[in-house]
């Protein structure tokens, strides 16, 4: 029984991509430290890693779940719960505190009344804080969907929270 | 024969599963094996194309690295290529490259064989620069770099400062060579050093080579590399492991990114060497997962280099084996620490080890393993095929070589910097950096990131080398240079890479773990004007003992931002403790904005933008701020054309 979502959507969820966990599964039987990329992949497909799919790798890969739940806890990228339809990640590097995150992330958080870490209620964006995307020449940074914008302030983040829906 | 990685006819026999010990002199000089012109002709031509571009063959090199990317680059190299071949022009190559290293400047294009530099280029910029410039050999004089200082416009990007300056080994190829084609690292002697290493050394000679050259390890703690292969290289054991560390996490730093997406084939090679060197024949790349752009390239390299027989069994002919797999990171800063990198790599959380063992004796799956950062492996290559002597003319007498250094803040110019060690930070900050931005006073330089340490004015002329920045209470680390000026608090600062450090802690061990919680709620109330007069001896105190007794290098240098802040600028802190005052108007908490009422022309703009409605005031009655209310965002003081908000 999931306590983190309704438990009979899950159920619907994990059915539909069963077989591509079990693509994933049986490609690396047999490898050793197969347990992190499994994990990447099988995010890849749900976009989050459900408690049905946690269990589903430990028995496929024959490794405790506790072990499987360590390390999905201990890793930044793996998440348990769904996000929303768009990701919004903001760059806490150090590049872009000096020249402003926070104002920006502080803007964003104010927009949509959420919190780093938290997504919208109608599902719209999931808010996270990065350490450093690498684009530091391009301070403060964010991306959405994966898609940077750079030299950002806090008076471009209405504008551009409008293009996604 | 299409590009120069291929065979130029039937008669060369090279493939990866028949390799020909000639292969990668043969693309440089070939044919070897057999008398044919035509062969001869068709490689010099390819060769040329690549090497040589002329008025007639222009080359167009568009930056295509994660900065530039995320600018629009890739549609610039599209609509170049759609608008030259509608104009029937096929002399001019586009390419695209990696990390030119002027990101803030992007998306940026260079224009061989003037070296004409654009900058900020637009998709509406392409059909002029085709038409102006690829045609008609104009300048399109708009878009070329101007000088922050001097106002002056750069004619090619060698007079540009940022360039100027630099001493580009690692980064040459950055920015020159389409980074997904071998052919271009062959051309530029790729693998020679390591045909020269596998065909006419002995391990041990090659140990011994990188040894004399005096490399040290760029991940930051400046470990001598060729002691590191040659501990690895005595201990016992059949399998051993190389790996490279691109788990790159500092904030700030982004010359490895640079390396992996602009030259992913100069890291192979060195991995290639090292493993020759060691004895290895397996090899992992751990790169993080904030690098798609990366990892593709990587991907791209290594399968180019397998189709090539440089990766794979008896690697030319030589009975040499090796393979290479990339591993992704998944988002943990301790895992760039070697040893929480390898358990990373076995699948596991990703937690230090207590050394010794050393991963040189037991690493990998308890197999002897030899870890080095990008850079590291990048510089390999240099130093095989150009010799020791050449490179040792570079550095100092106890730092070898060239440093990148991300060059990042309140600067002009913000991007990756080539210089030889024993450059002065005042000459990277001035020279090639050119200055603060905005004319605003230069505070402090941060360097090293996390594990490292700020420097304030009166340090800048000291020689950038290992031993140097370390005695000043900084350190080499990753190579960020994150330039502060005079509105950045330097305990905030503090602050920020404790919050950082904290976070990022595996928890293993009490002294991290609590250690630098304790220190960041100390940080956190100095900050918000509730410090103690205690505070700084207890700060001290902690830092140190943490710094003693941590497991790994993350706890042991976590406090070296708050004990070089607290060694230069101990005023601030005493300034937010005693005086409840933050100089550089950066901590909020000990903000306040008034209005001033002889200078408030009553406009009412400031209330217009005020984001939560606490300035009231009307034509009659004067603007007040409502300061319980005041978020303290500032946008009143930027509204107002009267200087009527003050800021205390």
């Amino acid at each position: 029984m999931c306590k983190c979502c309704d438990s009979k959507q899950e159920a619907v969820f994990a059915d539909s991509n069963q077989h591509r966990l079990n693509e994933i599964l049986s490609a690396y039987q047999g490898h050793d430290g197969a347990l992190i990329p499994v994990l990447q992949e099988a995010q890849e497909v749900y976009g989050y890693l459900p408690e049905a799919v946690m269990r589903a790798i430990a028995k496929g890969l024959k490794i405790p779940e506790a072990k499987v739940f360590g390390v999905v806890t201990f890793y930044a990228q793996f998440r348990l719960k769904p996000t929303g339809r768009n990701l919004i990640r903001v760059c806490m590097g150090t590049a872009c505190h000096v020249r402003g995150a926070q104002k920006v992330l502080s803007e964003i958080e104010r927009e949509l009344a959420i919190v780093a870490g938290e997504t919208t209620a109608d599902q719209r964006f999931t808010l996270e804080t990065v350490a450093c995307i690498g684009a530091c020449g391009l301070a403060p940074v964010m991306t959405i969907n994966g898609q940077v914008f750079g030299n950002m302030n806090s008076g471009l983040v209405s504008d551009i929270l409008k293009r996604f829906k | 024969m299409k590009v120069l990685a291929n065979p130029c006819c039937e008669k060369c026999h090279h493939t990866a599963s028949t390799p020909c010990s000639d292969y990668v002199q043969c693309r440089a000089e070939g044919p070897l094996c057999h008398d044919d012109v035509s062969c001869k002709q068709q490689r010099q031509k390819l060769m040329s194309l690549i090497l040589e571009p002329d008025r007639k063959n222009k080359q167009v090199l568009v930056c295509n690295g994660t900065g530039c990317f995320s600018s629009g680059s890739q549609t610039l190299i599209d609509l170049l290529r759609e608008g030259l071949a509608e104009r029937g022009i096929h002399t001019a190559d586009v390419r695209s490259t990696g990390c030119h290293g002027f990101c803030e400047q992007g998306p940026t294009v260079i224009i061989e064989p003037d070296k004409t530099f654009y900058t900020k280029v637009k998709a509406e910029d392409i059909s002029e620069i085709i038409e102006k410039d690829i045609i008609r050999d104009e300048k399109v004089e708009r878009l070329l770099y101007e000088d922050p200082v001097s106002g002056k416009l750069a004619a090619n990007f060698e007079t540009v400062n940022l360039f100027a300056k630099q001493k580009r080994i690692i980064l040459d190829n950055c920015g020159k060579i389409d980074p997904e084609e071998i052919s271009h690292y062959l051309a530029k002697d790729g693998y020679k050093g390591l045909a020269k290493a596998i065909q006419t050394m002995s391990p041990d000679e090659v140990v011994e080579e990188v040894k004399k050259s005096g490399l040290r390890g760029r991940g930051g703690a400046g470990f001598p590399t060729g002691l590191k292969w040659s501990l690895c290289r005595q201990s016992e054991g059949t399998k051993k492991y190389v790996i490279c560390n691109a788990d790159e996490g500092d904030p700030g730093a982004f010359m490895d990114r640079g390396v992996l997406e602009g030259d992913p084939h100069a890291v192979i090679e060195g991995m290639l060497i090292g493993a020759y060197a060691i004895g290895a024949d397996e090899g992992y790349i751990y790169c993080r997962a904030e690098y798609p752009l990366a990892i593709d390239r990587l991907k791209t390299a290594i399968a180019q280099a397998e189709e090539n027989g440089l990766l794979g069994n008896n690697i030319l002919n030589s009975g040499f084996n090796f393979k290479l797999k990339i591993k992704a990171g998944a988002g943990a800063f301790v895992c760039g620490e070697e040893t929480a990198l390898i358990v990373s790599i076995e699948g596991k959380r990703g937690m230090p080890t207590v050394r010794p063992p050393y991963p040189a004796v037991k690493g990998l799956w308890g197999k002897p393993t030899n870890i080095n950062n990008v850079e590291t492996w990048a510089n390999v290559p240099y130093i095989l095929r150009n010799g020791t002597d050449w490179y040792t003319q570079f550095g100092t007498e106890k730092s070898k070589g060239t440093k990148i250094f991300a060059l990042t803040g309140k600067v002009n110019n913000t991007g990756l910097v080539e210089v030889p060690m024993g450059i002065t930070l005042r000459d990277i900050i001035f020279d090639i950096g050119g200055g603060i931005k905005d004319g605003n006073q230069f505070k402090a330089v941060q360097i090293g990131g996390p594990s490292g340490g700020c420097l304030p004015e009166e340090m800048l002329d000291i020689e950038v080398d290992y031993d140097n920045l370390t005695a000043a209470g900084a350190m080499v680390g990753s190579g960020g240079l994150v330039i502060l000026d005079n509105t950045t608090c330097m305990v905030d600062i503090a602050r920020f890479f404790l919050s950082f450090t904290q976070k990022e802690s595996c928890g293993k061990c009490t002294p991290c773990r609590e250690g630098t919680k304790r220190l960041l709620e100390i940080l956190v109330r100095i900050t918000k004007g509730e410090g103690q007069a205690e505070d700084l001896n207890t700060l001290e105190n902690l830092a140190k003992v943490i710094k003693r007794t941590s497991l790994c290098g993350l706890g042991q240098t976590a406090p070296n931002p708050l004990l070089a802040t607290l060694r230069y600028f101990r005023h601030e802190y005493e300034a937010h403790i005693f005086e409840k005052r933050c100089p550089a108007h950066a901590c909020t908490a000990l903000m306040e904005y008034t209005v001033d009422n002889e200078k408030c022309k009553r406009c009412g703009q400031c209330s217009k933008v005020c984001p939560v409605g606490c300035i009231t005031g009307d034509k009659e009655t004067p603007y007040v701020i409502d300061t319980q209310k005041c978020i303290k965002c500032g946008a009143c003081l930027k509204k107002c054309k009267f200087n009527a908000i003050s800021l205390a």
